[in-house]
């Protein structure tokens, strides 16, 4: 028997399957699928292409709502879409964006070697566990006053590696060099702030994690060399956290005040969750004031576990951080809204393209792409589950031509967090994990079964697919050496 | 005596439904749900209390903010929740008290990052007595 999105979906190639916009009235654009048929069944079982039509319907999206192999059923958008609207007569949308806006993915190269690290890790990981804050509930060690937090809204990690924090040269390789113009602390609610004021250099809690890995394949070694990653064996960091309870709360403040402005600006929507108003109208410009500060509150907080996990091997391999080689590869969001420039139709066009569990992934010679990486294109950081691997990958024209500049975040869930915890035990997991040689140190045995492998789907799959259809390009693969998770 | 709650997961995120034999019931419910999936609530003793006053466009929404309230205050304050008393409900105004204690790490043991209640899936149902839904993100 034929699966039931065979009626449905009309393929593209392989890895290209279109939603027609006769699927539900009030889709503005048809909608466009990056899986393979495998996927498709499990995309099909979760209703996700309900939501991939639904987030057609906003005013102003051009082209495709489009759908990334990580997709999963979220609330409002899918996680793992794509949504690009004209800045000219088109809406933002908070849901676009997400709770933890700039959630985000920074790496780390190292000069060191599996063999050097190896019988070191698990006194890494727990110099690691203690010096980054973690867990439901946890609080920084840093601790900025009310004008220094506007400090941070406003400058983003350029800020507080001013203050000690990092390299100088950890910001030519943060997108949008760690700040987002135009952020206006003046938009943030008071109880955003509150909330950001003690939360600032913490991991939290979730899937969110500090990995020491190690590189096991390179794809493209000119790519990698130029990312300062030269052999099998090497040893990289790969830290993934964002906004923390502030960016819950600014997401919070902004669905509320938008569901009302929907009614105001007459928008018909699907669902309540993608309350949205136009960019250009008072509330859709506070919004994307408002969210640029949490941007910039989740660079700064990446930044500040960035500066800790080098004290960390500093203290263990009694090295200095120029001996380790401990410089930033790249960082990027997969949770934010930017204002960006696409030829469409052959015409110029200045759109805002949501990413909610996306990634940039912007080719060479991009005015956007650090001059370092110019010639081979925007580091994108795909990390995986803490049982497989995650990769580095590199953005390419397709995408420019294609999905607006982006390609997958991550594996993407399978599994519920309970139904993860019911088949699994956080103990066994971690007694797997050892006996693959990964030392895993987490708040929670709980949390450790919720984010087995078993709970996600294959990163290597994902990955591929977006690598075969064109979207992005691997270029090097790494596995888990030792994990810190909230 | 029927349940008061149930936790529905999916695949990222969890959803809880709450009955009550009125609006007021359902909506204290709903918080016990919540605070549920962050820890043990028999783990909680009711040692300080927390005044809540909401206003919102619609009742759906005021279910949404309430919840949200409370989360905000558990971020900010460290406290856990675990009895409700809804002293004034209609379609846009909530006044409640909320009983509950500081997290203690040495008793409670917390589960879940609660980041947001959503309005997806969001339903306020008051045939024979009342049945709410809510979807958190987590």
């Amino acid at each position: 028997m034929p699966a039931p999105w065979q009626e449905i979906l009309k393929k593209i190639d392989d890895y290209r399957w279109e939603i027609p916009q006769s699927y539900k009235q009030g889709m503005l654009v048809p909608g466009l699928i990056f899986a393979n048929e495998a996927m498709l069944n499990h995309i099909w079982e979760e209703q996700v292409f309900q939501q991939v039509a639904n987030v057609a319907f906003l005013p102003g999206i051009v082209d495709h709502s489009l759908a990334m192999p990580d997709i999963h059923w979220g609330y409002g958008f899918p996680i793992g879409g794509v949504a690009a609207t004209r800045v000219k007569d088109g809406v933002i949308s908070p849901g676009g964006v997400g709770f933890d806006i700039n959630c985000g993915v920074r790496l780390l190269r190292t000069n060191l070697t599996e063999e050097e690290v190896r019988p070191k890790i698990e006194q890494l990981v727990a110099e690691l566990f203690v010096n980054i804050p973690s867990g439901v509930g946890s609080e920084g060690k840093i601790r900025v006053n009310k004008k220094e937090l506007d400090e941070v809204l406003t400058k983003g990690s350029p800020w507080i590696i001013e203050k000690g924090y990092g390299e100088a040269e950890d910001i030519v390789v943060t997108e949008e060099e760690g700040c987002m113009k135009g952020a206006n602390p003046d938009k943030v609610s008071s109880k955003a702030k509150k909330r950001g004021i003690p939360q600032l250099g913490t991991l939290g809690s979730g899937n969110h994690f500090v990995e020491v890995e190690i590189v096991d394949e390179i794809y493209d070694r000119d790519a990698a060399t130029a990312m300062g990653i030269n052999e099998i064996g090497q040893v990289l960091v790969l830290i993934h956290t964002g906004s923390r309870g502030f960016g819950h709360q600014v997401c919070t403040d902004y669905v509320a005040l938008l569901g009302e402005a929907v009614k105001r600006y007459g928008i018909n929507l699907p669902d309540r969750q993608l309350a949205c108003a136009p960019i250009n109208s008072p509330e859709g410009q506070d919004y994307l004031q408002a969210m640029s500060c949490a941007a910039n509150y989740a660079w700064t907080n990446r930044q500040c576990i960035a500066h800790w996990a080098r004290e960390c091997f500093i203290k263990v391999f009694s090295k200095s951080q120029r001996e380790l080689g401990m410089e930033q590869v790249y960082d990027v969001c997969h949770n934010i809204a930017k204002i960006e420039e696409y030829t469409i139709e052959g015409k110029k066009e200045t759109l805002c393209v949501h990413r909610k569990g996306a990634t940039r992934a912007f080719p060479a010679g991009h005015s956007d792409v650090p001059n370092i990486y110019k010639n081979i294109g925007q580091p994108v950081l795909i990390p995986g589950d803490m049982g497989r691997c995650s990769y580095v990958a590199l953005g390419t024209e397709i995408a420019m031509k294609e999905s607006f500049g982006s390609t997958c975040h991550g594996a993407g869930r399978v599994q519920s967090r309970s139904a993860a915890k019911r088949s699994l035990r956080g103990a066994d997991v971690a007694q797997a994990l050892a006996a693959r040689g990964i030392t895993v140190k987490a708040g929670s045995m709980a949390s450790l079964a919720e984010e087995a492998s078993q709970a996600y789907k294959d990163v290597n799959e994902v990955v591929d697919i977006t690598h075969m259809a064109g979207i992005s390009r691997k270029v090097v693969r790494a596995v888990p050496l030792g994990v810190i998770k909230g | 005596m029927e349940k008061d709650f149930e936790i529905v997961n999916h695949t990222a995120d969890v959803s809880i439904i709450a009955y009550g034999a009125d609006t007021s019931q359902a909506f204290a419910n709903a918080a016990r749900a919540l605070f549920n999936l962050i820890t043990e609530l028999d783990d909680v003793a009711e040692i300080l209390y927390r005044d809540i006053k909401l206003t919102a466009p619609d009742q759906e929404s005021l279910l949404v903010e309430w919840l949200n309230e409370l989360i905000y205050l558990f971020d900010i304050e460290n406290i856990v929740f675990k009895r409700f008393d809804i002293i004034k409900l209609n379609n846009t105004q909530l006044k409640a008290r909320s009983y509950g204690e500081k997290v203690d790490s040495s008793k409670h043991k917390l589960k879940t990052g609660v980041k947001a209640a959503t309005y997806h899936m969001l339903k306020v149902d008051k045939d024979n007595g009342c049945k709410v839904q809510v979807l958190f993100d987590i």
